[in-house]
């Protein structure tokens, strides 16, 4: 069995943000495990701008900002196993991992599990039809292009208006595929504004809302799908099927938090997040195991990704070289129109803490209100809220000393 | 050349016809219409071996199923299938269900079926914790068991061409001329002779019959739509649950699967077509509603993904096993429905039985070697052991599909292995790769590349599912 001090598992943004965190901080034995042939994770397919603005300061590519944090990696000799598939994690911290040399097994004095997403599939939908080629996870359709440089398709359409799902209406047009439609099955975009404008509305591609696919045809490779608008229920309004050619159905429809290593460990998960249950140092309820970046929580913009594998970094450092543990647990819960807070507890109160959340529907202008009890502990105007975008407020540390109770985060419109 | 005997569809009842007949000093040819093995009935069925119970006593469903159980149990362990006896129970929900059940087992006393037995909803329960509490009776049938249709089918089909049986996908019989010989030809113009012909076609059995002036019997397609749920509910059964037939519906099943998954229907639907394997709304609705009657538990919102099969029923309701009357060294193997999986072995034997009444010499083949290497002794290996097979043949090291942990080893041996998979679909069938929870979405690119690797053709080459199923239309 080899040993380590920190090891994290997955190489994406998170993973590296928070390797290069914990070592800074002063834990030298950092290891990487990623199961691919690099670094860099997601970001390595996606060659869109968009990447780093509120970390870096200046607009990247996917690649690009990957190459920043491999940077940094490299400088601190920090060791990256590659092509290493981790397969197994006990609450004991030994990692179980394949690759070409065998089976290792480390054992650790901390893990950060930085896995990311995986794309929801059609079998997931239950979308009925037949089962012929050209139906793809939008991500999936990413690499095959972006990474192996092969298109996928002259004529498709999209399910899912997320950002992935736009993105790859772009990426579609622009290399000469004619994309017929993004349909959404809710009365709204998932997505980022700046990306309905850039991705559709510069390409004349239409946005159906409360749409779904309701049928898949064609017997080897795609031939077509019936569309229809959906009522309130998200139920198929019969009336309004309709048919539309095309050979490539791209599916857009939501990332799911790659926890089966998560659930090995007997970590708890939240509901809602699908990802484990953390404090404000992402620490999970499994001493010594912490989570960062999509596999947490999923994550719009990759610079908050960064932003939570540093505190997770730097957390399991301080674990490791002081062997701080947990003081306390204050629950943090979701009120009026807030769908998830995140950290789901809060063990310290030390210093300042940053609650992360979604809302459940869009508003327009609207009041965050934090509360403990009748303590109100941080306020926050925001002109719109939308599902797609993350929110944070931060709660200072004088406010949180007041804390004797669940500290809740609700909204009202103004 | 001219063949012994050419067998028409690579189903598990061609496939393991064929094998059957290598047995025998024969030559045999297993002529199929789709690119790989195991693309009809037999990847889309329940994979259940059943008890024997149901079938009307002195029919050859009675015989061929209660026969066939044994004779399947042995054959899946010669050629290393995944299978598990795990028993059935059938569930009765009142006292006029119960009734029924008991006519199900005297039924299956006069078919000859042992071991069964009428327990109560509570003595059910206190094995299965989480059957219905509205089931009132169960019949409890232990020699039942589940079994990999698919994977019973490759092996088959394998087993025979180690044998000396030569396998022509994407060979659609058109025609089939006797002048002395049948000539059986292909709609891309190649011809194949033999002597005798065996109609293994499934649902197209009545079409192929047809070809030889033979209408005796029509083929009524019937689709079965499923469920299948996440590993995450395999374990809410440890039996194969049905329901007592009722105006409902004819039995929604809830049973584990040899893989660990969880799976739920059929549906029982007359369609138009053989090629009807889509599923709807209506029909996907009706499953979960019946299997939750049995399970109330079960978690639908674990999907991994839905299919659907078509069954070749016949409106005399049992299997047509016989030589044509309209043309001699002509045998059908026709309206092979449930339980045609559960009888394959004992179907080819008996198949074999009806050729030699039709003339055919049989001398023992002293060659024959009726086992399979296990091609998934990798899975099986401890750690220690799989760390000396990762030193000598890095490719283990690699896993591919996360889900279900299969490794580039694995997956290159399979396209390697006779029936040779020719495209994604195939070597899902025969490794797993794809099948679990993101359904391929990460190892899809690098099967596609390992396909493209092995056979020596471009990426653009390489199909999901027969030969117009292209995954990408060329370079950027
Ligand atoms: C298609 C797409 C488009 C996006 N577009 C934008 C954008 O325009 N702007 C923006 O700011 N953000 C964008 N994002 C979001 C951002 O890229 C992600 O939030 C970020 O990449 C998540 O980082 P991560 O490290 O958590 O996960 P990932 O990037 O997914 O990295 C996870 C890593 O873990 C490895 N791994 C997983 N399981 C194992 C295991 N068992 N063993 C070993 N290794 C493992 C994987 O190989 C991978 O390298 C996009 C995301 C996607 C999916
Ligand atoms: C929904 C459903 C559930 C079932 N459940 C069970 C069960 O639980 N237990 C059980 O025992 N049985 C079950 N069965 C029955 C079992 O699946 C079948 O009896 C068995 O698979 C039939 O095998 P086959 O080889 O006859 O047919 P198939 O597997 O359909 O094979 C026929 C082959 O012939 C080929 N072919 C057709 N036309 C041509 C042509 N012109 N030229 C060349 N090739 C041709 C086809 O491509 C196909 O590969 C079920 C069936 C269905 C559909």
């Amino acid at each position: 069995m080899l040993e380590h001090d920190i090891v994290i598992i997955g190489g994406g943004p998170a993973g590296m943000a928070a390797a290069v965190a914990a070592f800074d901080r002063g834990v030298n034995d950092v290891v990487i495990l990623d199961r691919d042939d690099d670094i860099g994770g997601i970001l390595r397919q996606c060659i869109h701008n968009g990447f780093g603005l509120h970390k870096l300061g200046r607009e990247l590519t996917g690649p690009e900002y990957a190459a920043v944090y491999k940077k940094m990696v490299e400088e601190r000799g920090i060791k990256v196993y590659y092509e290493t598939m981790v397969t197994d994690l006990t609450s004991d911290r030994v990692v179980t991992a394949s690759n070409r040399d065998g089976i290792l097994k480390i054992k650790a004095k901390a893990v950060i599990l930085a896995m990311g997403c995986r794309e929801r599939s059609r079998g997931a939908l239950n979308i009925s039809g037949k089962r012929p080629a050209g139906v793809y996870s939008a991500g999936t359709a990413q690499k095959l292009m972006n990474c192996e440089g092969y298109a996928v398709g002259k004529r498709a359409v999209i399910l899912g208006s997320g950002d992935i799902g736009l993105i790859m209406a772009r990426r579609m047009s622009l290399e000469g595929a004619k994309v017929e439609a993004v349909c959404e099955l809710m009365p709204y975009s998932g997505g980022l504004t700046r990306n309905i404008v850039q991705c559709l509305e510069d390409f004349g591609i239409p946005l159906y809302l409360s749409t779904t696919v309701c049928e898949i045809h064609g017997d080897r490779r795609l031939e077509g799908v019936t569309i229809a608008q959906v009522d309130e229920n998200r139920r198929v309004i019969e009336e309004t099927k309709r048919y539309i050619p095309c050979d490539t159905l791209l599916l857009s429809v939501g990332l799911i938090p790659e926890n089966e290593l998560t659930r090995a460990a007997g970590i708890p998960i939240d509901p809602i997040t699908n990802g484990a249950q953390v404090d404000e140092n992402r620490e999970t309820k499994v001493k010594g195991i912490f989570a960062c970046g999509n596999v947490l929580q999923v994550h719009d913009l990759v610079d908050y990704v960064s932003d939570e594998a540093e505190i997770a970094g730097t957390a399991a450092a301080r674990l490791v070289l002081e062997g701080k543990g947990k003081t306390e647990e204050i629950k943090t819960g979701a009120g009026n129109g807030v769908r998830y807070v995140l950290p789901q507890c809060i063990s310290n109160r030390d210093g300042d803490v940053a609650l992360f959340m979604r809302v459940t529907e869009p508003f327009g202008k609207v009041r965050f209100t934090v509360r403990s009890g009748d303590e109100v502990l941080a306020t926050a105007v925001r002109l719109k809220a939308a599902p797609g975008e993350m929110e944070k407020i931060t709660v200072k540390a004088d406010k949180l000393a007041l804390v004797k109770d669940t500290v809740t985060v609700s909204l009202e419109e103004i | 050349m001219i063949y012994d005997v050419a067998v028409i569809g690579a189903g598990v009842i061609g496939g393991l016809t064929a094998r059957e007949l290598t047995k025998y000093k024969l030559s045999v040819v297993l002529l199929e219409k789709e690119s790989d093995v195991a693309c009809g009935a037999s990847k889309a069925n329940s994979g259940i071996i059943h008890g024997g119970f149901d079938p009307e006593p002195d029919t050859l469903k009675a015989k061929l199923n209660s026969t066939g159980v044994d004779k399947l149990y042995k054959t899946a362990q010669m050629l290393h299938v995944p299978h598990k006896n795990n028993g059935s129970f059938v569930c009765a929900f009142s006292k006029k269900e119960e009734a029924h059940l008991k006519e199900l087992y005297d039924r299956g006393i006069e078919n000859g079926i042992e071991k069964m037995s009428i327990i109560s909803g509570d003595e059910a329960r206190a094995i299965e914790p989480n059957l219905s509490p509205e089931i009132t009776a169960v019949l409890n049938v232990p020699t039942a068991g589940i079994i990999c249709p698919y994977e019973l089918t490759i092996a088959a089909v394998g087993n025979a061409m180690k044998n000396g049986a030569v396998l022509l996908t994407d060979f659609t019989v058109t025609s089939i001329i006797n002048d002395g010989c049948f000539n059986v030809s292909s709609a891309d113009g190649r011809c194949v002779k033999a002597r005798y012909v065996i109609n293994c076609a499934g649902c197209y059995g009545d079409k192929i019959a047809a070809m030889v002036g033979d209408d005796s019997f029509e083929i009524i397609p019937r689709a079965g739509q499923y469920i299948l749920l996440d590993k995450k509910e395999g374990a809410r059964v440890s039996h194969t649950i049905f329901q007592v037939p009722s105006k409902e519906g004819k039995g929604i099943l809830v049973s584990p699967t040899v893989d660990g998954n969880l799976l739920t229907g059929p549906t029982a639907e007359a369609v138009d077509c053989p090629m009807c394997v889509n599923t709807t709304p209506e029909g996907l609705e009706t499953v979960q509603r019946l299997a939750a009657k049995s399970v109330p538990s079960v978690q639908f919102r674990e999907v991994i993904t839905s299919f659907c099969g078509v069954r070749s029923s016949e409106k005399n309701g049992d299997f047509i096993i016989e030589e044509s009357k309209a043309q001699k060294g002509f045998i059908n193997v026709a309206a092979i429905d449930s339980p045609g999986l559960t009888s394959s072995v004992a179907i080819a034997e008996y198949t074999v039985e009806v050729l030699k009444n039709a003339g055919l010499e049989l001398e023992l083949n002293p060659d024959f070697d009726g086992t399979r290497e296990d091609p998934h002794f990798f899975r099986h290996l401890t750690d220690e052991e799989k760390n000396e097979y990762i030193k000598k043949n890095p490719a283990y090291g690699k896993i591919i599909c996360r889900c279900e942990t299969v490794t580039e080893g694995e997956i290159r041996d399979a396209i390697r292995r006779d029936p040779k998979p020719q495209d994604i679909d195939g070597v899902k069938r025969r490794t797993r790769s794809g099948m679990g929870r993101c359904q391929g979405g990460f190892c899809k690119p690098f099967v596609m590349k390992l396909l493209a690797e092995e056979n020596g053709c471009k990426m653009e080459d390489v199909t999901k599912n027969g030969k117009t199923s292209q995954m990408v239309l060329g370079k950027l």
